[in-house]
């Protein structure tokens, strides 16, 4: 008989209003990315196929919310996930997208797709397909409930590598001086 | 033989009439603080030097030092509170400090570094003021004011011009230009001014000179904030 297989913890991900820098900064982790794969296994995110997250133990969310469907996809990560982090700037506060806060939502849309140069006559996309932008970006803790928060912009390979294995040792996450940066 | 109190359990020497931040920063002992300049009296307006003397809170930049004094200053409900000020300063304004030209040598950002601050926290109120570039070598981002008023006592008690003020009441008070027009090109600003060169943060910036120091070698990537004790960053040579 085969010895039992140790459970490896189940990690999903995901880029809402992101830019995907926190994911590539996660792959900087580089080569301790095959130490990780033996300890956990990866559930819905932009690095697999999955199209919805089943039961995890941590999610990762990078990215604000700036439309419906963002809202969407966060309220099943903090169902299907029993540690929520907030990864980078733009999970975080907005971040740098959060800048289109001041402007009213139509005159940005008015300006992307009716009225900037070049564009005759270009009309604002309507198919029901698309999700509706929210009025405001918003930080993902001002609609779930948030367990941890790993700032920067993107937050370091290492700085992402220090939480993930604190959490795998069952610890506490905790940043040192040197990793913490919000730019 | 000098006076001194205690600050933590350490001996802290004062001269009459320093206040306890003063004696502390010479004494090369951290408070954190924002709106404390050595050059320029207390202002008392960021919180962030409280300490307890004594069993009581007090400012520490606006309390004078007495010989024999209790100060407990790096205390876990000290810095809890401290981090609860920063995060409520980082809400009130539009701190997106990846594109800031400040950042690494801000110091908002270095003292919640300080403080350990992972996140604002609380909701973010997101202001609107529009920048003002109307002067030819400097620009103002209102969004970043902590309102620490330093800016207003270098123009009005060093520079002897007046150019800055702050108006408006509760979270409407915000930093504004004394002149008819309110813009920092109809008066007599120039880069020479202190003032130009005290803002702890992003808001009275050179124009031209931006992200000019590369990463690693920024005030507070070299040194935390805890170690900067001389509480100001170096005025900038142009
Ligand atoms: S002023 Fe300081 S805290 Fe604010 S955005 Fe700039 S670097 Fe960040
Ligand atoms: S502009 Fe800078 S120096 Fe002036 S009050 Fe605001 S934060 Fe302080
Ligand atoms: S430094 Fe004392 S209140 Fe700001």
């Amino acid at each position: 008989m085969n010895a039992p297989e140790k459970k490896k913890l189940k990690v999903a991900t995901t880029s809402l209003a992101g830019c995907f820098g926190c994911h590539m900064s996660f792959l900087d982790i580089d080569e301790r990315l095959f130490d990780l794969v033996e300890l956990v296994e990866f559930d819905r995110s932009p690095l697999t196929d999955i199209k919805h997250a089943g039961k995890c133990d941590i999610g990762l969310i990078e990215g604000g919310l700036c439309n419906a469907e963002n809202v969407h996809v966060l309220r099943e990560f903090r169902q299907q996930c029993d540690i929520l982090i907030a990864v980078g700037a733009c999970a975080i506060n907005g971040g740098l997208p959060a800048q289109r806060n001041p402007l009213s939502l139509p005159m940005i849309l008015e300006e992307v797709y009716h009225t900037s140069p070049g564009l005759h006559n270009g009309l604002i996309p309507n198919d029901p397909e698309l999700p509706l932008p929210l009025d405001k970006v918003h930080p993902i803790h001002e609609v779930v409930k948030v367990d941890y928060f790993m700032p920067g912009c993107p937050p370091s390979g290492d700085t992402i590598w220090k939480v993930l294995t604190d959490l795998l040792a069952g610890k506490e996450p905790n940043l040192p001086h040197e990793l913490l940066h919000y730019d | 033989m000098s006076k001194t109190f205690t600050l933590d359990g350490k001996e802290i020497p004062f001269e009459d009439g320093q206040t306890v931040i003063q004696a502390a920063l010479d004494a090369g002992a951290y408070i954190p603080h924002l709106c404390h300049h050595p050059e320029f009296p207390p202002s008392g307006s960021c919180k962030l030097c409280t300490v307890k003397i004594d069993g009581r809170q007090t400012a520490s930049c606006t309390r004078r030092a007495e010989a024999g004094m209790t100060v407990e200053s790096d205390t876990q409900e000290l810095n809890d509170e401290r981090r609860s000020l920063t995060q409520m300063l980082f809400v009130e304004g539009n701190h997106f400090c990846p594109s800031c030209e400040k950042s690494g040598d801000c110091q908002l950002q270095a003292t919640a570094y300080q403080l350990h601050m992972l996140t604002p926290h609380y909701d973010h109120f997101f202001p609107n003021r529009p920048v003002d570039a109307s002067h030819p070598d400097y620009l103002l981002e209102f969004n970043r004011c902590i309102l620490c008023s330093l800016c207003v006592r270098a123009s009005r008690d060093v520079d002897g011009k007046n150019v800055f003020a702050l108006g408006g009441r509760g979270i409407g008070t915000h930093l504004t230009v004394n002149a008819a027009s309110h813009r920092l090109a109809d008066t007599d600003f120039s880069a020479d001014d202190m003032a130009a060169k005290v803002c702890p943060v992003g808001v009275i910036l050179k124009k031209r000179v931006g992200f000019a120091v590369p990463i690693g070698q920024r005030t507070f990537d070299k040194k935390p904030a805890a170690d900067y004790v001389d509480s100001r960053l170096p005025a900038k040579e142009d």
